[in-house]
């Protein structure tokens, strides 16, 4: 372990510490395929440098959910960025980019179970990658929105033409979004919790 | 130009009861999770509290002379309430060997836990609320 002292080890910069009065935290999930803009998004927004945790997982628990019995104990790193807004002095938010393979999400407790909700973000010219992940949120009751990340060579399409192709029922808002950009990524943020706020006043998730 | 078509999935219900688990020959109780890796933690059993990724801890003291060098780096680490995925990050440590470290310091009393607030079947409104106002000033 290269534990070199504790007292190297680098910490909070003075003005990211959190102040005494945080009392609890909040989280949301951005997940999409490789490369769709995840740790972007998350560092347009987050006030702290976007940081990254690491679990590892066994050789044979890639492409295989259920390992157990296992012998090969093969260590592979997998790796999540994330960031944070400090939303109040007591309430903090937690931004968490996640790759889209359901098996990656079991590493880590209750990543999707609590968190407030999910941001897909899609690339058009990979549309399909998305498909399985809203499936498996859709399964586990995760609400979510989605979030078209603009790049300039991609396929445009309506966003009626995207529901259709995506299979979304007409509340799960679809937006456009250039996740470079802080007030896009807000714009998201903002659009998730505008839904998750109809859904309590609903109180139902259809 | 078509886009590729997806087709809509319903909730699962929730899953059965699991049966309990085998238990191994040597009668030891704690059913070993193969996928976790702990090298750090001196805990014995693995046994651990349940932390989340943004569970917020925070050290009660400085750290004593007598703390190992991992407890001592959470400890100065946490003077300010810190989630557990930011200290996994500091110290370079997965998540699961850093919630065994934070269990041995909740045991031993160093260090509170801030829990998060997580989703429920019907949302807090008034959290949502927060959180909108909150991410407006952004």
């Amino acid at each position: 372990m290269d534990f070199n002292g504790s007292d190297t080890i680098p910490g909070p910069r003075t003005e990211d510490h959190l102040p005494h009065t945080a009392q609890a935290a909040v989280k949301i999930v951005i997940v999409g395929g490789f490369g769709v803009g995840k740790t972007t998004m998350v560092g347009s927004v987050s006030d702290i440098r976007p940081l990254t945790t690491e679990e590892t997982m066994t050789q044979a628990g890639i492409g295989v959910d259920d390992n157990y019995g296992s012998e090969s104990k093969t260590a592979t790193t997998v790796a999540m960025d994330f960031g944070r807004i400090s939303v109040t002095d007591k309430l903090v938010l937690y931004l968490f980019g996640t790759p889209g393979q359901e098996r990656f999400w079991f590493l880590w407790n209750g990543l999707f179970e609590g968190a407030l909700g999910a941001v897909v973000l899609v690339d058009t010219r990979r549309l399909e990658v998305s498909f399985d992940v809203m499936g498996r949120l859709e399964e586990r009751g995760v609400p979510f929105v989605v979030a078209v990340n603009s790049f300039p060579d991609a396929p445009r399409y309506p966003v009626e033409e995207l529901r259709t192709a995506l299979d979304l029922t007409p509340e799960i808002p679809i937006m456009e979004c250039d996740v470079r950009r802080r007030a896009s990524s807000k714009e998201v943020l903002m659009t998730l919790m505008r839904f998750l706020h109809s859904i309590a006043l609903t109180g139902a998730l259809t | 130009m078509t886009p590729p078509q997806r087709k809509r999935r319903e909730p699962k219900p929730p899953p059965p009861p699991q049966p309990p688990a085998p238990q191994p020959a040597d009668g030891e109780a704690e059913p070993k999770n193969p996928e976790r890796l702990y090298t750090v933690a001196g805990s014995e059993d693995g046994a651990r509290a349940e932390l989340d990724l943004v569970t917020l801890i925070v050290a009660r003291d400085a750290p004593q002379p007598a703390a190992s060098p991992e407890q001592a780096a959470v400890l100065r680490l946490c003077a300010n309430p810190l989630s557990v995925a930011e200290l996994s990050a500091y110290l370079n440590l997965p998540f699961s060997a850093m919630t065994v470290l934070i269990t041995e310091l909740i045991t031993a009393e160093l260090v509170q836990v801030r829990a998060p607030i997580v989703r429920r079947a019907v949302p807090d409104r008034s959290l949502l609320e927060a959180v909108m106002h909150g991410l407006q000033r952004l």
